[in-house]
């Protein structure tokens, strides 16, 4: 494949990863979605997941978001996360401390907002839990 | 004049706040370099944040029909000013001047019947108004950026007003904040938050242009998540800033300050020098004098 897609991982606090890849996998909140060069320019909201980048028809790096936003432009792929880490950085015990930590907070919140945010944080943490859970199927 | 004591003990007191300043300049100048590059690396987010919130907004209805942080209550009754000072001193007209600039803003819109309430970022902002526009002030949030601005902390400021403004507490909010334009000059600026200012369109762009792009979920949904972010965004970019043209402000005046204290070095010891020559001149005189009479 001659072509590819500029992807480029963004957070608030710096540029993270750019590079051109064959294609870019995004969980978007409505399903995944795989971005190939000359996608129809879209902007999706991302939910807590996996970005899996390919190259030569596997995957070559893949990376874990805290959830954000997509654009899709015809050659480039912009996301814009809050939180990002290689999927190889998580480990059992940072997910499960942040599980107890968001549910905690959901217990302790006196407020609609609060709620909504220990929710998302809940969420996150069990999105972390699940993909370790899958790159260590054994439990270990 | 001063003896010779006092002399040594005000040139040694000059030299060792000589001494703080230069280290607080040095201090100044590599978190600069490091607010810098924050500020530097902050900026593609900022950047693309933008860029999407354009495309989204472009496309809302004007006035008081979309979401709320986007277009505001629909009135313009009360202004919220958010104050962005530092937490310490010593930094030259930094805080003054914003200060200064944030009471002329007071005043004007007082003038004009809006009721005013002001959250103050950093200490030395809330302290500078407290007397004269005491009432005015609503909160403050102090303590950010001790080991530089962090994302989290914009987060928190951003919550603040979000959650002021979902209370009905204000209609429109303003940051003012110094904007940093080099290592020695920082220039006071005015940003509007809410309602967010929407460029209006160029008369060169294709207005089909914004139907390019293919929205999941559907805009308004989209928007609801992206306001606040974008917020925050603008909030921790003005922090930035605000955080680099405090570091220069503090080096320039520290550098200033150096050069007085050793201007008055000088001073001090060309004094004691010759302080020093007239005492052992007159006490030769004196012995001369004392020589010649027997």
């Amino acid at each position: 494949m001659a072509e590819k897609v500029e992807f480029d991982l963004v957070s608030p606090e710096r540029l993270l990863v750019s590079q051109a890849v064959d294609m870019v996998v995004v969980p978007g909140s409505e399903g995944d979605f795989g971005v190939l060069p000359r996608h129809a320019p879209m902007i999706a909201t991302v939910r807590p997941g996996v970005i899996d980048m390919h190259e030569n028809g596997a995957v070559a790096e893949s990376i874990f978001v805290a959830g954000g936003f997509a654009e899709v432009t015809g050659e480039r792929v912009t996301v814009l996360a809050e939180e990002a880490m290689a999927v190889g950085d998580i480990t059992k015990e940072m997910a499960e401390a942040r599980l107890k930590q968001a549910k905690e907070a959901f217990e302790e919140a006196d407020s609609d907002q609060a709620r909504a945010q220990a929710e998302s944080r809940i969420a996150v943490a069990e999105a972390m839990l699940a993909v370790w859970k899958q790159l260590h199927p054994t439990g270990h | 004049m001063p003896s010779l004591k006092d002399l040594r003990v005000r040139i040694n007191s000059v030299k060792s706040t000589r001494k703080i300043t230069s280290a607080m300049k040095m201090v100044a100048a590599s978190k600069l370099r490091r607010a810098q590059v924050a500020a530097e690396a902050a900026r593609p987010y900022a950047t693309r944040m933008a860029r999407m919130v354009e495309a989204l907004a472009v496309g809302m209805p004007e006035g008081a029909g979309g979401p709320p942080l986007l277009s505001g209550h629909g009135r313009d009754r009360v202004h919220l000013l958010i104050l962005f000072t530092s937490d310490r001193g010593l930094c030259g007209g930094f805080n003054s001047t914003l200060v200064r600039a944030t009471k002329h803003m007071i005043n004007r819109l007082v003038s004009e019947g809006k009721e005013v309430k002001v959250l103050s970022v950093g200490r030395k902002g809330r302290e500078q108004l407290k007397r004269e526009y005491g009432r005015h002030l609503i909160e403050g949030i102090e303590g950010l950026g001790r080991k530089g601005i962090t994302w989290p902390e914009a987060l928190k400021v951003a919550e603040t007003v979000t959650k002021l403004f979902e209370d009905g507490a204000f209609d429109v909010a303003t940051v003012i904040y110094n904007r940093f334009k080099s290592a020695i000059s920082q220039e006071v600026t005015p940003m509007q938050l809410i309602p967010l200012p929407v460029p209006p369109a160029q008369p060169g762009d294709n207005p089909a242009q914004k139907a390019l792009y293919e929205f999941e979920p559907s805009e308004e949904a989209l928007l609801a998540e992206l306001l606040p972010r974008n917020l925050a965004t603008q909030i921790f970019r003005a922090l930035l800033e605000s955080f680099a043209s405090e570091q220069g402000a503090r080096m320039t005046a520290m550098d200033n300050a150096t050069r007085n204290a050793g201007d008055m070095l000088n001073l001090l010891t060309l004094r004691y020098n010759r302080t020093r020559q007239a005492f052992i001149t007159k006490e030769l005189i004196e012995i001369i004098s004392g020589a010649e009479a027997l």
